[in-house]
């Protein structure tokens, strides 16, 4: 039932001040049609909504390439206190110096997490992290008169959004293909550099689930065609503290702190998607950073504008990206400390390395068998699908009803029938036992059963959903008229 | 080791099961010069009550001033159970709705927050969000140069007192395209975009016009008259709409005699804490004709195999995650946390709630206005309506005038000798429902001492 | 095997092309290709009097699972579309050939039909 259902008309008493001066061809006819109900049964009605979610709290959520660790509730609290929830973005910095001083020092831990020279935290997101980095290595190459540079370099195996990324910035893409082992084709990659080239966007450990080993020589390719080299920090969990993009050559880099660092997914989001940059391109950095000015034995903090970073990109948001999201963040790393994040990708790379040897045993094909997994590692079911005609997608479903979230179905696009599969660090050993257990026991219903995994889920709130029908009858809200 | 749950005995037998020795040598196919240090800069981790403790310190440092600005993000009061239930680990905790069968509840919740933004804006469609006001503008631009087919410029009319910060992050977002933002001026007695601005640009090619109502000054824009003009000139509207203020003014839908094309904004007002500036969310929502040109996700009501009523992410072939380089944008995110509030709060406080914050909010700010242009150099300075906003000359510096109320605990206005320096020492100030009697007869007193000590 | 009339030309990109007697030129999907896309959702044909030139996107199909361009085979300029697209999509689906028609080009040049496949070229191009 939609909370439009639950609507008494004339339940809410209005108490409406006098709209002084605002001329009534200005103003509303007609209310807005939003439900009236009690706030018991708007409590109830979104408790209740709540409870037809899967999520980390309530269930194992394996989803490759999105990192759904733990997200400790103590960041949460101390971001919804009163002194940084109320806090205006504008509120001037006599009142600001707690606050700007955690960014501060996020900003600086983030430099030495990833070994780049700067940090801004205005990118309210992965993709907009991305839009950033992409049209800082414009700007850096445009202020060098370096106009032809017009395409950038994106291994097939890429995220949707680079590409994506890279046209929005009006660049063309080129994609690059990848060996079976994983690694980049460099041969490949050489015939495509050239003067057109402004950069290369990567992800390391790709998205196949392992680690790019010839790094080092694909920066010095890019780097002697004079491109910039891009880092996707998606994977981010999987080297956190043990390697950093900086070393590896990386000129910029963004950090899904909704990942690596814990804050909420949210169901969609917020993210943050700072960004890191090398010494080259700090001129460029967006519009907010923080500044520690220091002067007669006194430090202050302040919002960093247009003089700090002459040859900026920008604002990317209305104020300075997601504080609340930052405030999370921070409290995250403070918590794990120096010694914490390598823990996070040792552990991250031991479950997944662990789920794929005994996922193996129990006869599952990985789709990069030979090597060790990252954070995250892909079996294919092309087997399953050609022989048995049970799909990744019914494999999917079907884990549902045994309680465990889906992995990562049909990504990357390189490998058929795939899943992919990231456990984080911190589910525990009888989770992950469960899970395999489970992956298992569906194997075994798709040769003996196949129908009980072709038509899954049957224990969900609803069972698969004609999703020709939602894009044909395009039903995308309620209207009066619905009304019974 | 804080949120790692193994045993020695499991990661033993975990390595023994993998066939290595120790951890590390799992990492055994990095180059050994790329392997870090140890990460000095990094303090040692914290306690969890120790981090609390830093925190409350860090949080009293900054107090908790009376705020009288607006500029972009307002003080709503935002009821307890708002929050309470928005941090359930099921919300709080949960991804993007891609498992549709597990994820029901975010899914039905984001189509009631879309069935609420259409009526608030009286659009025919909304999508599930996008980042905030700024983004939801530059993507509405985007989608306004896909969508007008009668234009084949690239060129966007944006009046002067559209947000400042709004306009800028547009450039930045939009830059890479070769779309051309045009500064339109603004009437210097109203502070709204005059027709007769417009009619400068007639007969030219452009895509779309863009209008905020209420303006970046408070003022309330004649959008009929602007909408009209705009279709005239073949050109879309794009309305940037406060959604607190849709409330109790005429809905971006009904403005002139077809109505915005495209309503964005800010949702912050409708339940977001304002959190030094984000997350909050941007609204997006246009007409029924143009659905395929919107970015982000969206979602749809439909039925499942036996004909129950479900809910999905649909129109997905418009995303990034299909059209790679082809997608309508790059962004993947919604604030499905902050829309979940805001969903929760619209369906608590309902429309009257809404509409008794809204007029609270215009009154308190127009008694706060009336009050101080009664002290002796201070003045308004456009005669316009306005909405809960509202724009003050003073005789004094500004800058130093706004110094000296922080020493009354007072965050005084928003100074906007950078953005409009040819406004002289203005300041664009709020009262929302929030502001008590007493506090605003504070803000008279500590402006009074300001002026007469600077 | 996917049905390939032979009395139509084929692009790389799974447009068909058929000659009409009025000088005009038609032009679909293959059946091929709406089988890689599936249940087709919504067509978004061009605009009448629009001109393109060959190998351009000029339209988008939409299935759900993916969008797909429809390039122009040949230059020229766009004199009809199929308005029956508009409500029933799922038309390619079941008449890829007939019914299931998306538009028709006056060609600015003939002699760029020449440069199409013929039915065997295609079916070998789909073996590859």
């Amino acid at each position: 039932m939609l909370i439009f259902e639950h609507s008494k008309r004339g339940l809410h008493k209005r108490d409406t001040a006098e709209l002084k001066g605002i001329p009534a061809n200005m103003r509303r006819a007609e209310p807005a049609k939003l439900p009236e109900v009690s706030e018991l049964q708007a409590v109830r009605h979104f408790t209740r909504l709540s409870t037809r979610n899967f999520s980390i709290d309530t269930h194992f959520y394996p989803l490759g390439s999105c990192t759904m660790k733990y997200n400790p509730r103590v960041a949460n609290s101390i971001a919804l206190m009163p002194e940084f929830a109320g806090r205006h973005p504008l509120a001037p910095e006599k009142f600001s110096q707690g606050f700007l001083g955690c960014m501060y020092e996020l900003q600086e831990m983030l430099c030495e997490v990833t070994g780049m020279k700067g940090f801004s935290l205005a990118p309210m997101a992965g993709a907009q992290g991305e839009f950033a980095g992409i049209a800082m290595i414009r700007a850096y190459h445009d202020a060098n008169g370096d106009h032809e540079r017009r395409e950038i370099l994106v291994p097939d195996a890429a995220h949707g959004t680079n590409p994506a990324t890279a046209t929005m910035c009006g660049y063309t893409v080129k994609e690059i293909p990848t060996l079976a082992n994983g690694d980049v084709n460099l041969e490949a990659l050489e015939a495509a550099i050239g003067p057109q080239t402004a950069g290369l966007m990567l992800t390391n450990p790709s998205t196949l689930g392992v680690f790019e080993r010839q790094i080092q020589k694909i920066a010095k390719m890019i780097h002697q065609a004079g491109g910039l080299l891009y880092y996707d920090g998606a994977n981010l969990n999987a080297i956190l503290g043990k390697i950093r993009p900086g070393d590896m050559g990386f000129d910029v880099i963004h950090s899904n702190l909704h990942k690596t660092f814990a804050t909420p997914h949210g169901g969609g989001g917020p993210g943050s998607g700072a960004i890191g940059v090398s010494a080259r391109l700090i001129p460029f950095m967006p519009i907010a950073g923080v500044i520690k000015d220091e002067g007669q034995g006194k430090e202050l903090y302040r919002w960093a504008n247009k003089t700090d970073y002459p040859q900026s990109i920008g604002h990317l948001s209305a104020f300075f990206g997601n504080p609340g999201v930052l405030i999370r963040a921070y409290v995250y790393m403070r918590l794990l400390g120096r010694d914490g994040m390598s823990r996070v990708s040792e552990f991250s790379t031991l479950n997944a390395n662990y789920m794929m040897a005994e996922m193996k045993k129990a006869g599952f094909q990985a789709a990069i068998p030979d090597r060790f997994a990252s954070h995250e590692f892909i079996i294919t079911l092309k087997k399953q699908a050609k022989e048995l005609h049970v799909t990744a997608m019914d494999f999917a479903k079907r884990l549902l009803d045994l309680g465990y979230h889906a992995p990562t179905t049909y990504f990357p696009l390189l490998v058929p029938e795939c899943l992919l599969i990231e456990p984080t660090e911190t589910e525990s050993k009888e989770d992950l036992d469960g899970f395999i257990k489970a992956m298992v026991q569906i194997q075994q219903e798709a040769e003996n059963n196949p129908e009980i995994v072709t038509t899954a889920p049957h224990t969900m709130p609803v069972k698969r959903l004609d999703e020709v029908r939602a894009a044909k009858q395009l039903d995308l809200s309620w209207t009066v008229t619905q009304a019974s | 080791m804080p949120f790692i749950p193994h045993t020695e005995n499991e990661i033993n037998a975990m390595l023994e099961s993998i066939g290595v020795k120790q951890i590390d040598d799992l990492f055994g196919e990095v180059p050994k010069e790329l392997r870090a240090g140890e990460l000095t800069k990094i303090p040692h981790g914290l306690s969890e009550m120790q981090m609390t403790q830093l925190m409350t310190e860090r949080g009293a440092q900054d107090g908790r001033p009376v705020c009288f600005i607006g500029a972009g993000a307002y003080d709503h009061y935002v009821p307890a159970a708002v929050w309470q239930i928005t941090t359930r680990g099921e919300f709080y905790t949960a991804y993007t709705p891609y498992q549709a069968e597990a994820s029901q509840g975010t899914l039905q919740l984001i189509y009631e927050f879309q069935s609420m933004m259409t009526t608030l804006t009286g659009m025919d469609v909304s999508n599930a969000s996008v980042y905030d006001g700024a983004s939801s503008l530059a993507e509405a631009i985007l989608m306004s140069v896909r969508a007008n087919r009668k234009s084949k410029s690239k060129r966007i009319l944006v009046p002067r007192n559209v947000n400042p910060t709004y306009r800028s992050a547009t450039h930045t977002l939009v830059n890479g395209q070769n779309i051309e933002l045009i500064d339109v001026p603004y009437d210097a007695d109203t502070g709204c975009i005059n027709l007769d601005a417009l009619k400068a640009f007639e007969g030219e090619d452009f895509a779309a016009v863009v209008i905020q109502q209420p303006n970046f000054f408070g003022s309330l824009e004649d959008v009929d008259a602007i909408t009209d003009w705009a279709h005239a000139n073949n050109a879309l509207v794009i309305g940037i709409v406060n959604p607190l203020a849709m409330s109790i003014l005429k809905p971006a839908g009904q403005w002139g005699e077809a109505g915005a094309d495209i309503a964005c904004g800010d949702g912050q007002p409708l339940g977001a804490p304002l959190s030094s500036g984000g997350p909050y969310y941007g609204i997006m929502t246009c007409k029924k004709a143009l659905v395929r040109q919107m970015p982000g996700r969206i979602v749809g009501r439909t039925v499942d195999e036996d004909g129950k009523e479900g809910f999905v992410l649909t129109l997905q072939a418009r995303e990034q995650h299909i059209r790679r380089s082809k997608a309508t944008s790059n962004i993947c995110t919604n604030q499905g946390l902050v829309v979940t509030a805001s969903t929760i709060h619209m369906s608590i406080l309902g429309a009257a709630g809404l509409e008794n914050a809204a007029s609270q909010s215009h009154l308190n700010t127009a008694s706060l206005v009336e009050k101080v242009c009664a002290i002796e150099g201070v003045e308004k300075v456009f005669n316009s309506a306005s909405f809960h906003e509202t724009v003050i000359k003073l005789n004094k510096p500004a800058k130093a005038v706004l110094d000296a109320m922080t020493n009354e605990n007072i965050i005084g206005g928003f100074d906007l000798a950078d953005n409009y320096p040819e406004l002289g020492d203005a300041i664009l100030v709020c009262a929302t429902e929030q502001r008590t009697e007493k506090q605003i007869d504070q803000y008279v007193g500590a402006l009074t001492k300001a002026l007469s000590e600077v | 095997m996917s049905n390939i009339p032979e009395e139509l030309k084929y692009t790389a990109s799974h447009e068909w092309v058929k000659m009409n007697d009025d000088g005009t030129v038609s032009v679909g999907l293959t059946e091929h290709a709406q089988e890689l896309l599936g249940d087709i959702v919504f067509v978004e044909t061009p605009e009448i009097e629009t001109e393109f030139a060959a190998e351009e996107a000029c339209c988008v199909v939409e299935s759900v699972k993916a969008a797909s361009d429809v390039y122009m085979p040949i230059s020229g300029e766009i004199v009809d579309t199929n308005g029956e697209l508009t409500e029933r999509p799922e038309i390619i689906n079941s008449s890829p050939y007939d019914d299931g028609w998306i538009f028709k080009i006056k060609p600015s040049n003939e002699d760029e039909l020449e440069g199409l496949m013929d039915a065997q070229s295609y079916e070998d191009s789909l073996e590859d």
